[in-house]
């Protein structure tokens, strides 16, 4: 349990990296060339142009400042508004998405050594996801193994979009590396933009249908994570879901349990029902709550979800998700208020009990 | 939570004495020259050479194979040989008499759906599949009506062939499958739309075309993955035929959603509602919220049924997108087949079964 009863764990904000700038004094001498020589451009994600509405809340923008450099305006706008005793960091930064990926595991690498010195040093209040790149999973599964000495880094952190659905085998040594650490891995919604956000059928006309379009990747990486097998494979791994909405969820589990029935012959070693794998072993963020502000609605979503131990308490800050100083969703059910907020992350991230 | 194969509780007694629309049913070819006596020579001779030319990663089969051929229904075979949905007589045997439909909706899912790369053959081809689907089916089978095949990448050909068939009452709806080349919403195919709505034609959106399994992060091994990634398909149309504002712009325009499930769509208007207010700058034209669109312009057919747990929580659901918006449909003769007696898990008034299996397919489809 947590020092104070009424306190929260935060389970997705963003401290943005400043620009390259910030992340060449972390890198080798070899990419500290390469960055300044060839003038490489900065990295954000095209998933979270600094400036759409979705990046920031409007009352915490700062003209001129890219949303969360300031980790003095995070203590103030996140962690002492909403009483966080604890806030894991999912840094957004380009590492993950480059073509390179050799460029990219220095990214990565430089922004879990940035996360470390100037936030985790600085706030202890603060946990680190371990920022790795899918482009080289045995550079991915190095890193993993590096930052897991640090009890700080509570979670590997993956983008949902990649290359290939993440339950192709390719990318089973990142799962091994953090299997072995007992570190979840979270996904977290963005993507690599290798294809239009619709699938197979080109490009989107906004930004608001491709930031929508976010839980066909999620439930894709769903399926494919069943199907290939990787929770048979990987039985101490937890999966969570961050920023990925929650209101999908409920229709997912049914068709992918309705669908398994019909059609597990292709895949045998699929032994568990969909549904029983993902509540037993998949977690979600509450922000984006993408429902209905009813609480009727909102107690059918839960009572659907099937599980009271699936959400996990999130501000998603400084995206701008909710308005006000209460991350917790309108008509979110007072009884499971606590249990979001504490029992369910400290089961999920068992390293936050020994740091606390 | 149950984790067992639910088996039916009880009869939802829809085959009453009036009979039932159905939606959903699949016609198939006999052989692969079904299509010959409505193809010209040229595209005869075309055809036993190069063959579709398609996207798929086989030259003759699709990619993602489900649990049986073509993923169709084992018993389902006719006696007289052929696949299932070639043989009329046995489809009247095994689906159309006992089940009681009085009203049937042909969606044919021959040939390349939406078309191929060769767009002269895929628009010999739509116009074939037409032209086979009031001579085989329509023709001998008055229960039956026919869907408008189109070619959506060659717009002035599609218009073309709706106009060809808008007078013709024995077609009651302009098919285009999920998997389109771009959003369906761009500007590219809004003649299209616009021959549809002027016309009267819903647009039957059938899972399929194009798209096969692909996701935004890639193609997935099995079809047990495709199966639920082509419903993500349905979902980018509605979204882009909102945003784009296509609605705004037709207001009168029907879209039913077929075979893609619905349960979704309550959640995916919040959504969108939810951004909207956040980034409704960004479509500045939008004239309403967009679930508003989701409830005016947007039907679904039921098959392949959702099946919520508990399996009461339907009413729920059906209340939330509500009833006027629900088609019933069967997908015969294809595997995952819903039969109108037992696909419905939860006890729904009378009234409402009413609307699921009549009253709505004959505002939608303007039967008299």
């Amino acid at each position: 349990m947590l020092h104070n009863p009424t306190s929260v764990i935060d389970c997705d904000i963003h401290p943005a990296v400043p620009g390259n700038d910030a992340l060449i004094p972390y890198m080798d001498e070899y990419w500290q060339d390469q960055f300044i020589s060839r003038a490489i451009g900065e990295m954000d994600l095209a998933s979270y142009p600094p400036s759409v509405p979705l990046s920031c809340r409007p009352d915490w923008r700062q003209d001129g400042e890219k949303p969360g450099v300031s980790l003095d305006r995070c203590r103030e706008q996140a962690l002492d508004k909403f009483n966080c005793e604890i806030a894991i960091c999912n840094p957004l930064y380009g590492g993950q998405v480059a073509a390179s990926g050799l460029m990219g595991a220095e990214v990565c690498t430089a922004t879990n050594k940035w996360l470390a010195r100037e936030w985790l040093d600085a706030e202890p209040r603060l946990r680190g996801s371990i920022v790795v790149g899918s482009q080289l999973p045995d550079r991915a599964a190095e890193e993993i193994h590096r930052c897991a000495s640090d009890k700080r880094f509570v979670q590997v952190l993956l983008l949902a979009g990649n290359e290939m659905l993440l339950g192709r085998s390719h990318y089973w040594p990142i799962y091994e590396a953090a299997q072995k650490h007992g570190l979840p891995v979270g996904i977290h919604a963005g993507t690599m933009y290798r294809y239009p956000t619709s699938g197979g059928m080109g490009w989107p006309s906004t930004y608001l249908q491709d930031y929508a379009s976010g839980t066909h990747i999620f439930a894709a990486q769903l399926q494919s994570l069943i199907m290939e097998g990787v929770f048979a494979k990987f039985p101490g791994l937890t999966f969570v879901m961050i920023e990925a909405g929650i209101s999908w969820v409920p229709s997912f589990i049914w068709k992918s349990k309705k669908d398994w029935h019909g059609t597990r012959g292709e895949v045998p070693w699929v032994k568990r029902s969909p549904a029983v794998e993902i509540r037993d072993r998949v977690r979600f963020t509450i922000q984006p709550f993408d429902t209905s502000k009813d609480p009727v609605h909102v107690e059918k979503l839960i009572e659907h979800l099937g599980s009271e131990d699936m959400l996990l308490f999130s501000s998603d800050y400084p995206h701008w998700q909710f308005d006000g100083d209460d991350p917790m969703p309108p008509g979110f059910p007072a009884r499971l208020r606590h249990k979001i907020a504490q029992e369910n992350p400290l089961r999920t991230y068992p390293r936050l009990m020994e740091t606390v | 939570m149950n984790d067992t194969i639910a088996r039916p509780k009880q009869s939802v007694r829809s085959t009453s004495s009036v009979g039932i629309a159905d939606c959903d049913i699949h016609p198939e070819l006999k052989d692969r020259y079904g299509l010959h006596p409505y193809l010209s020579k040229r595209w005869r001779g075309h055809l036993d050479q190069y063959g579709e030319l398609g996207f798929d990663v086989f030259s003759d089969n699709i990619t993602y194979n489900g649990s049986t051929f073509n993923a169709l229904r084992r018993d389902a075979v006719p006696p007289n040989g052929g696949p299932p949905g070639s043989d009329l007589p046995f489809m009247r045997k095994q689906h159309l008499d006992p089940n009681n439909v009085v009203f049937g909706v042909l969606q044919p899912m021959v040939a390349l759906g939406n078309g191929g790369r060769n767009l002269d053959l895929s628009n010999a081809l739509a116009s074939a599949i037409n032209d086979w689907q009031i001579a085989q089916f329509v023709e001998p089978e008055d229960r039956l009506r026919a869907s408008v095949v189109v070619v959506p990448d060659d717009v002035v050909a599609a218009v073309a062939e709706i106009e060809k068939r808008a007078f013709d009452a024995r077609f009651v709806q302009v098919e285009i499958f999920t998997g389109t080349t771009e959003p369906l919403g761009h500007r590219r195919y809004r003649p299209i739309l616009e021959a549809a709505a002027h016309h009267g034609f819903p647009i039957g959106m059938h899972i399929g075309g194009r798209v096969g399994g692909r996701t935004a992060s890639g193609w997935p091994s099995y079809y047990c993955e495709s199966h639920i990634d082509l419903t993500f398909a349905a979902q980018t149309q509605i979204m882009s035929l909102i945003l784009d504002g296509v609605f705004d712009q037709l207001p009168s325009l029907k879209v039913i959603v077929v075979e893609c499930g619905c349960a979704w769509s309550i959640e995916l208007g919040h959504r969108l509602d939810m951004l909207w207010r956040r980034m409704g700058s960004e479509v500045p034209a939008l004239k309403h919220p967009p679930s508003h669109y989701l409830r005016q312009n947007i039907y679904f057919s039921t098959q392949p049924m959702e099946e919520p747990d508990p399996p009461e929580e339907l009413n729920y659901l059906f209340d939330k997108i509500g009833w006027d918006r629900l088609l019933y449909a069967s997908d015969y003769p294809h595997w995952d087949f819903d039969d109108p007696r037992y696909a419905f898990k939860a006890r729904i008034s009378e009234e409402h079964k009413a609307m699921l299996f009549r009253e709505n397919a004959k505002k939608v489809y303007r039967i008299l």
